[in-house]
């Protein structure tokens, strides 16, 4: 099973990103890549099972569902239902880890996921740097740093 | 319940810093509060259930053993097992992860116990700082001190080393206009020149210091001509090598302990024939630490005389820098090791080293002592760095056949001696001059690849002590005759402190 790992350091307290990432509804407050976004049959972001459905800038539309969020851990896990990259039983995971040595946070971002033969380290390259680098990068900024 | 838990990040790749972190009985070569450890019998450093035996710097004892380790997630967990320290159900966990978009670390060392009742701030301030906080830092001088000056060399030897050669490199050194006390020792701008044919020149990250400094500085030995530069020991960079040098190359890390002296300097030209590169395992602050005293104990226990398992060895100062090691490495060759020292808190130094008897000044001789010890049989073998005051006592405590090694002079000069009164016991002396042993390269690679397998295998430990930045040499000198130093200190010369930050 092809997996990706990418994680940085953000120049911010661990409670205040996790305050900007835990609503699974706001990938556009804190991307580049995502346009759009809602929970489906208006349910609450940080309810367990919900779904939301996001339009990426190329026009994509991509459904994932909350399968577990953690304010003790700061973590949260999802799996994608619907998505045009040609990935099956893909499930991600973001967590923060306060820094105690200077106050800052570390983040990281991974997933599992089966895909066509041959098409593994195409999508780990794309989902490493487009999607979890570039996320991280643009909340980093959003964090001031 | 308790809960700890510290993080930092390290500027250094995961496997550098997992590479120190795994070796569990290696914690007293880099963690300021572990004095020494080592494992109980038969098991492996990184085998599960593996248990070790700290003495802190405090002198407080405790053990702890293996509970899990991961090669592939980088942690390990541990627990407490017994310790002077009342933490109890104490179980801890030390995590790495990559840094992805940086190629550093981050180090999250977390643990939950109890304590008695009213000290639970104090105790967890303890483990917080004195432990992981204390660790963070020295892990990451450590793994610094090796990895900046590493990438910016071999990035730049490719393009400019030709240019490099030309030009004299700058860089400050501790200098003596006099000799005199720690105050006439002062940073002076030095320049080393290209290396000529046969020499090469280092940029140095790691001094050690040894007590012959001092008397370099106070003139007592005539090794420094002032205006010089002291110093017999230390560890860096190869910049680049003159006609001729082939076992060394620009980028490598090298070090060497000889005279002649100039040492405390950013930046060194020298005989290439003294320097050998260092292995990648053995990191810079370690290196500089243990060279001079690890490979005088090398040629002392296999050279000067071949030490074998059922010798009977007696070993001056056996809590002092040279006589730790001899005593470990001794014990390691299965002889009968007596150290013989003048307080109970250095006896019980020396039986931690591996002494299995231990003599004090008392109303019986050293003599009748070790006779006594011996069942009459005496010392096959005795190494004696104290001198005047010790030399009639070792000839008396020696076996017949026996080998007395002088190697130093601490209480002053033997002075004449009448040798016919040795034929009684046939009596070799010998007097060793580290000079002889380490005066060419394949005898230098000897010594150094014994003495390294060495400290790989935990046969014996390299003592670190403080770090100094390189200008404050004098603060190093002043700690040293204070007495107030334990294990060898370091300095590390200024530009490159900065150069980390």
């Amino acid at each position: 099973m092809p997996s990706v790992y990418t994680s940085t350091v953000i120049a911010a307290p661990a409670d205040r990103v996790w305050s900007v990432i835990r609503d699974f509804n706001a990938l556009p407050d804190w991307t580049e890549f995502v346009v759009d976004s809602r929970i489906e049959e208006g349910l609450p972001s940080d309810k367990i099972g919900c779904v939301r459905a996001f339009r990426l800038a190329d026009g994509g539309v991509i459904r994932e569902r909350l399968l577990a969020l953690s304010d003790y851990d700061y973590s949260f896990s999802y799996a994608i239902l619907e998505s045009p990259m040609g990935v099956e039983n893909y499930i991600s995971t973001v967590k923060l880890f306060p820094i105690t040595d200077g106050g800052h946070t570390f983040a990281e971002w991974s997933a599992e996921f089966d895909c066509a033969s041959g098409r593994e380290q195409e999508l780990i390259d794309h989902i490493g740097t487009n999607v979890f680098l570039g996320g991280l990068t643009s909340l980093k900024n959003r964090m001031g740093g | 319940m308790v809960s700890v838990r510290r993080s930092t990040v390290i500027d250094a790749p995961i496997e550098a810093v997992w590479e120190i972190l795994r070796d569990f009985n290696g914690h007293d070569r880099w963690h300021p509060a572990v004095r020494r450890s080592h494992l109980d019998g038969g098991k492996r450093t990184d085998q599960v259930s593996a248990v070790r035996n700290f003495e802190l710097t405090e002198g407080e004892h405790l053990r702890e053993q293996l509970l899990s380790m991961s090669d592939e997630d980088h942690s390990f967990r541990y627990s407490m097992v017994e310790s002077d320290i009342p933490l109890q159900n104490y179980i801890a966990e030390v995590s790495l992860k990559p840094v992805t978009d940086g190629n550093c670390t981050f180090w999250s060392w977390s643990s939950r116990f109890e304590t008695p009742k009213g000290r639970e701030q104090e105790l967890a301030k303890l483990v917080a700082e004195v432990v992981y906080e204390a660790g963070f830092e020295a892990v990451r001088s450590r793994v610094t001190a090796r990895q900046p000056f590493a990438q910016q060399a071999l990035q730049s030897s490719s393009t400019s080393a030709a240019i490099a050669n030309e030009a004299a490199l700058s860089g400050m050194a501790i200098g003596i206009d006099r000799h005199g006390g720690p105050e006439e020792m002062r940073p002076i701008e030095v320049t080393a020149a290209p290396p000529g044919p046969g020499e090469v020149r280092l940029r140095q990250t790691a001094i050690g210091v040894n007590y012959i400094d001092v008397y370099c500085r106070s003139g007592y030995f005539d090794l420094l001509t002032p205006l010089g530069v002291p110093g017999m020991e230390a560890v860096g960079l190869v910049e680049s090598v003159g006609e001729g040098v082939r076992h060394l190359s620009p980028g490598q890390r090298a070090g060497y302990a000889c005279p002649p002296v100039g040492a405390y300097a950013s930046v060194r030209t020298m005989s290439a024939a003294l320097v050998f590169p260092i292995p990648d395992d053995i990191d810079d602050i370690t290196a500089a630490a243990g060279l001079l005293k690890g490979m005088a104990a090398e040629f002392l226990l296999h050279r000067v005389h071949q030490v074998k398992k059922g010798d009977v060895v007696l070993i001056y100062a056996p809590a002092g820098g040279v006589g730790r090691i001899l005593c470990q490495w001794a014990n390691n060759l299965g002889a009968t090791v007596i150290g013989a020292t003048s307080s109970e808190e250095k006896a019980r130094a020396a039986r931690d080293a591996g002494a299995h008897h231990v003599v004090l000044p008392t109303d019986r001789s050293l003599e009748e002592q070790v006779m006594e010890i011996t069942k009459e049989h005496g010392a096959d073998v005795i190494f004696d760095a104290v001198g005047k005051d010790s030399f009639d006592h070792s000839v008396a405590a020696l076996a017949t056949c026996g080998h007395l090694i002088s190697f130093g002079q601490a209480s002053g000069d033997i002075g004449k001696r009448d040798i016919s009164s040795l034929a009684s016991k046939s009596v070799t002396i010998s007097r060793p001059n580290f000079g002889h042993y380490t005066d060419t390269p394949q005898k230098i690679a000897a010594i150094t690849d014994r003495l390294f397998e060495a400290i790989r295998r935990h046969v014996i430990t390299v003592d670190v002590g403080r770090q100094y930045p390189l200008s404050r040499a004098a603060d190093a000198h002043r700690a040293l005759e204070a007495r107030e130093t334990t294990g060898s200190s370091i300095l590390i010369p200024d530009d490159y402190q900065k150069g980390q930050k």
